[in-house]
């Protein structure tokens, strides 16, 4: 098992270096150096420009360049917010609990319908209710999430006043952030109905966010169902007398589910992806915000930065998700 | 083996029977039908787009800026499916973007399906080294999310249309390396190409001419399923203000100009958005009738 750990985690060096490479990559391939952006419309004279240059070090070769960057990413340096001057890395990880919650809940919610559905379209195929949960998934998945959040919002919050538009809590409380999820630090302040708030502010992002995950794993659950059920361990369990929901929820479902959590680990590249989107309708203060913000306003070292950190979670939970398939699935594990 | 026996028998009937086998497949599952008859009218709908529309999709009727689509009482029969905040025709503007759209789509998936064919015909054909470069470059592609990826490209060249359609190839190009080379390598240890080999065809041949055409089933379903990700990829940095710029009639960029009047005026936001759906969706229900259609596993 540990040579298995140690060779799937070897596997990730060179994509991590492929990322910092293209993370680097980014600010040089950028029309205009950094100092010319710095020096704005009114330019600069060279004499200055040169300083500048050796300052920043743009003078050296550029794998000289690369060394120190990738020296300084290891320490944690990501540069500063050419906005909010504040260091790259402590924004992102301020941020970086809002975008968690989100994605979070969207993934609860994903699981607790999709798998019941995918199932339950399983056990009923060829049915209106295989069709429906298919048609139904096959909308979401082909659902642009920004629209959807729209409508959420048009129906749920302007009709009908139930859910607020914006935000993660409503202004008037003042809730001492401490894990940074609003819901835990909304509970432990004590507050009157700020946890009912944080609540509501949060179910119509995590719904928008949801729902292209549901969408996928009801339908990986259903293929994944049907061809389990149609194993001869299944018939054999069936034939010995077991209930009918017992093979189903415990022989065949334990078996269907193998392929479902890789998919479902692999969302989190898509929820993220997602989040960007989400976060800017609902003005969530996440990193998808964040990052969107950083590119329109042209702070590169934001964006670099983001892409960074973006892009290690993702490599390090395919990695778990990996390490979890070689520990549900033996046979990944000597192949 | 067998098949090439049987069409040796009767010859002239293969082509036909090929179609016809394959057709039989997919005019089996109804949503494969439907996502083909919708994507039929879209094409015809963006090379008719000057014809069908009823106005200029960037005249501005300023008389009649937000009217509400022609079933509401304040609505005209001259803007059926209303106008947007400068008095644009919606139902003009929505048709000429089903041809943005449907270009988008055409021109990134083809990009990155030459590119991705080439890469991974050359990482499958000659091994070694080329093959450990190039599948780390796409694993590291891989690693970011696709509308991230897109997001930085689009940094480095600019918000844009063009630029947008360039991100959405290089997003969408690792799926095509990967798939090529799995089919390249599945294919390249067969006999026939072994023997074709012998008969002296040289390596662009055998990779073109011999490997490739026996690779192209999960290539097409993959470039149909790619083509609903290109639509929403564009539509959502258009949306984000990173894709095509105003005026240009394209739907996600639509649905942001006209975001802060959808409290007063749902539709300007309602219809570019169930457009850009009904087009991905008619794409993934095509794509998932070809991949039925066309996979061995699941033919019976």
């Amino acid at each position: 098992m540990l040579t298995y750990i140690l060779r799937r985690a070897a596997l990730i060096i060179p994509t991590f270096i492929g990322v910092t490479l293209l993370a680097f990559a980014l600010i040089h391939l950028i029309p205009g150096d950094p100092v010319e952006n710095l020096s704005g419309e009114r330019g600069m004279d060279p004499a200055r420009r040169e300083r500048l240059l050796h300052e920043f070090g743009l003078d050296r070769p550029l794998a000289v360049q690369y060394a120190t960057y990738v020296r300084q990413v290891l320490k944690g340096d990501l540069g500063t917010s050419l906005t909010t001057h504040e260091p790259v890395l402590s924004e992102f990880l301020t941020l970086f609990p809002a975008t968690i919650e989100l994605a979070f809940f969207a993934m609860v919610l994903a699981v607790c319908i999709g798998l019941p559905a995918g199932i339950l379209a399983a056990l009923k195929r060829n049915t209106v209710a295989d069709y429906a949960v298919m048609g139904v998934s096959l909308t979401g998945y082909s659902m642009p999430i920004f629209w959807w959040a729209l409508l959420l919002i048009l129906f749920f919050s302007v009709q009908l006043g139930w859910t607020p538009v914006s935000g993660r809590i409503a202004v008037e409380f003042d809730v001492p952030a401490s894990t940074g999820l609003m819901l835990i630090d909304s509970l432990r302040s004590g507050e009157a109905g700020a946890f009912r708030s944080a609540l509501s502010h949060l179910v119509l992002p995590a719904i928008a966010l949801g729902t292209i995950p549901l969408a996928v794993i009801a339908r990986m659950t259903r293929s994944s169902m049907l061809e389990v059920l149609r194993e001869d361990y299944v018939r054999t369990a069936r034939a010995k007398g077991l209930p009918y929901w017992r093979v189903v929820l415990i022989h065949a479902l334990r078996n269907a589910l193998i392929p479902v959590i890789t998919v479902i680990g692999l969302q989190v590249g898509l929820l993220l992806s997602g989040a960007i989107l989400t976060e800017t309708i609902f003005s969530w203060p996440g990193v998808g915000n964040w990052l969107i913000h950083g590119v329109q306003s042209r702070d590169y070292p934001v964006v670099q930065g983001g892409i960074l950190l973006v892009a290690s979670i993702v490599i390090s939970v395919n990695l778990i998700v990996d390490l979890l398939y070689g520990v549900i699935n033996p046979r990944i594990r000597h192949a | 083996m067998h098949e090439a026996a049987v069409a040796e028998r009767i010859p002239p009937a293969r082509e036909a029977s090929a179609w016809r086998e394959f057709w039989q497949a997919y005019s089996q599952s109804r949503g494969a039908l439907i996502g083909l008859a919708l994507v039929m009218a879209l094409v015809l709908l963006a090379l008719f787009a000057d014809v069908v529309s009823p106005h200029p999709p960037n005249e501005q009727y300023r008389d009649f800026t937000l009217t509400p689509p022609a079933w509401h009482e304040a609505g005209t029969a001259n803007f059926i499916l209303g106008t947007d905040p400068v008095g644009r025709d919606m139902l003009s503007r929505l048709i000429h973007g089903t041809r943005l759209s449907l270009l988008i789509g055409l021109i990134s998936v083809t990009i990155s399906l030459v590119l991705g064919v080439a890469l991974g015909l050359l990482a499958g054909y000659f091994r070694g080294l080329t093959e450990t470069t190039i599948m780390r470059l796409m694993d590291v592609m891989l690693a970011l999310p696709s509308l991230l990826l897109a997001i930085a490209v689009v940094a480095i060249l600019g918000p844009g249309l063009i630029n947008a359609m360039y991100a959405i190839a290089i997003v969408l190009l690792p799926h095509y390396v990967r798939l090529t080379r799995a089919a390249v390598l599945a294919e390249a240890g067969k006999e026939y190409v072994a023997s074709s080999r012998i008969a002296g065809a040289g390596p662009i041949r055998l990779m073109f001419a011999t490997i490739l055409p026996n690779c192209a089933a999960p290539l097409i379903v993959q470039a149909t399923l790619g083509f609903s990700s290109a639509i929403l990829d564009a539509a959502a940095l258009g949306f984000l203000g990173l894709g095509a710029q105003p005026p240009t009639p394209e739907w996600g960029s639509m649905l942001a100009g006209a975001l802060e009047f959808i409290q007063r005026a749902s539709w300007v936001v309602t219809f570019p958005g169930l457009a850009i759906l009904i087009t991905v969706l008619a794409f993934n229900l095509m794509g998932d009738g070809l991949r039925d259609a066309l996979d061995p596993k699941l033919k019976r």
